[in-house]
């Protein structure tokens, strides 16, 4: 097994303020990974780091076997919904078509090809009849799995989502996982920030407990346990006890 | 031909309409519609001191344009001063520069003239320039309208698979300065954003795709253009004020009758349901 990322010694800070410090970690290919931790954890400032959308202070990082600048086109990245303007004029189509650009390169457009690699992976998160709305238009379930299928059309090889369960239907948040799970099948890494402790333990195989430290990473079975995210949410979450003992 | 004058500002105006309509939809997309006022404010000293030096004003215009854009920037990302107060500061202080720089030109171009526009006294180098200008704003939008398009709509996945969107949003800001010195005879500085935010956000209420947006709003522009000339000539009004009250009628009869946005079928929409219900 490949390694798909590869972090050592990362600090991270926001003007002089730390955000992350001393992370190292190993994900190998093929693998669904939950990032969890408490709110302000840094769960989603590490997904940017590896995007190099903020710059690091220090440390090494290596993705799918090299730099960021190489394989920048195999990596597929969902922000937050709430980074997206929602009434930007654009339908679902041409979101999704958008997925098709990093190949498509500089002064080409997307062609009959691309075209049908959206409206596939389209089908695939059941939204094509909804094909000619306006992305506002939709609810924010259907929100997610139109980006998802943008992703999808990226035809990465890593895929990095942010939050992408916050404020959505069950239907949506099954298929979701549904088509995560199929992709890791195929061979891809996932790498997604999660908040729902308690859904954590069925998504992923695999979960990155995080607290601007590094407080676990393993195996669900090594990770969830009541003693690690104590460790990680302090005294903040005494609801958990409920969850943990199930 | 006796209207010659009135030929030139007819095709310099209807130019000025489309362009400033294109690059307006991006403006008001990025959220940048203060930024459209404050770079065609901070063209005046470079428009100043191109005069002094008696080369073409396009390049003072796009200098002072640019090193305001970065001087935003630069307040913005290295202060906790917020985004519209460093647009304020800077583009108030070219402006001011400019005005003083205007003072010790002793030219026919007369300040009142760059800042609100003349239209007719459109001369036959004016009007090539603002051809020349056009051509290459409408090109560069129709290459990099991929890039432009992702870009405006998610800034986070444009950089993150690569797609270097600071130097597109500088870019953008030379195109802005050339559209609004293109504009200058035309509307003059002062009324150059109205140009830039109004067609645009008239096409914004009108469709839900950009290429039909950008469409809509030249148009718009180039209508604007045009019946303002019209009106200015026949009833002896300011050019550039009349084209732009044009422009904003055409934004009012949007915002009441559109079809999905518009204040009218919505409020049928809200009572049809209403009664529906009840």
């Amino acid at each position: 097994m490949k390694d798909a990322i590869v972090v050592s010694n990362l600090h991270v800070s926001y003007y002089g303020k730390e955000v992350l410090h001393d992370i190292g970690f190993t994900i190998t290919e093929g693998k669904s990974v939950g990032v969890i931790g408490p709110n302000g954890a840094g769960k989603s400032t590490l997904l940017k780091v590896l995007l190099n959308l903020i710059p690091k202070d220090k440390g090494e990082i290596t993705i799918l076997g090299s730099t960021l600048k190489e394989v920048r086109k195999r990596i597929a990245y969902v922000p937050q919904r709430s980074t997206i303007d929602w009434d930007f004029p654009i339908t679902v189509k041409d979101t999704v078509l958008i997925g098709t650009y990093p190949t498509v390169g500089l002064l080409k457009r997307p062609g009959r090809k691309e075209r049908e690699l959206a409206m596939k992976c389209l089908e695939k998160v059941d939204m094509t009849e909804f094909q000619n709305r306006q992305i506002g238009e939709l609810s924010g379930g259907q929100q997610q799995r139109v980006f998802l299928a943008r992703a999808l059309a990226q035809q990465a090889d890593l895929f990095l989502l942010d939050e992408p369960f916050v404020g959505i239907d069950a239907t949506s948040e099954e298929m979701i996982v549904k088509i995560l799970k199929e992709l890791r099948d195929e061979g891809k890494t996932i790498i997604v920030v999660h908040h729902d402790l308690n859904k954590a333990e069925k998504y992923f195989d695999e979960l990155l407990l995080l607290n601007k430290e590094l407080i676990a990473k393993g195996s669900v079975e090594e990770v969830f346990t009541p003693k690690m995210i104590s460790k990680a949410y302090g005294g903040q979450l005494s609801f958990l006890d409920g969850v943990m003992d199930k | 031909m006796q209207y010659g004058f009135l030929q030139k500002a007819l095709i310099t105006s209807v130019m000025v309409g489309i362009i400033s309509g294109v690059i307006g939809c991006f403006i008001i997309l990025r959220g940048m519609a203060l930024m459209g006022d404050a770079i065609s404010h901070a063209v005046l000293p470079g428009v100043a001191i191109s005069f002094m030096l008696g080369i073409n004003f396009f390049i003072g215009a796009v200098i002072t344009g640019i090193l305001t854009a970065i001087g935003i920037g630069f307040i913005n990302q290295n202060s906790r001063v917020k985004n519209d107060s460093a647009i304020g500061i800077m583009f108030t202080a070219a402006f001011a520069a400019g005005i003083i720089l205007i003072t010790f030109m002793k030219s026919s171009t007369d300040l009142y003239h760059i800042l609100f526009g003349n239209v007719l006294a459109v001369r036959p180098s004016d009007m090539w320039m603002t051809l020349i200008v056009g051509i290459f704003v409408l090109l560069s939008v129709y290459i990099f309208y991929k890039e432009l398009l992702v870009s405006s709509f998610d800034p986070i996945m444009a950089q993150a698979y690569g797609l270097p969107t600071k130097m597109i949003h500088y870019f953008l800001m030379i195109l802005l300065t050339l559209v609004t010195v293109a504009s200058l005879q035309t509307v003059g500085i002062i009324l150059v954003v109205a140009m830039l935010i109004t067609p645009a956000s008239t096409a914004y209420l009108l469709t839900d795709r950009l290429s039909v947006m950008i469409v809509i709003s030249a148009t718009c522009g180039s209508i604007s253009a045009v019946i303002g000339l019209y009106l200015s000539f026949t009833y002896n009004l300011a050019s550039g004020a009349t084209i732009v009250l044009v422009a904003t009628a055409l934004f009012f009869m949007a915002f009441i009758f559109s079809p999905k946005q518009g204040l009218l079928w919505r409020a049928i929409r809200t009572n049809k349901q209403k009664s529906a219900v009840s």
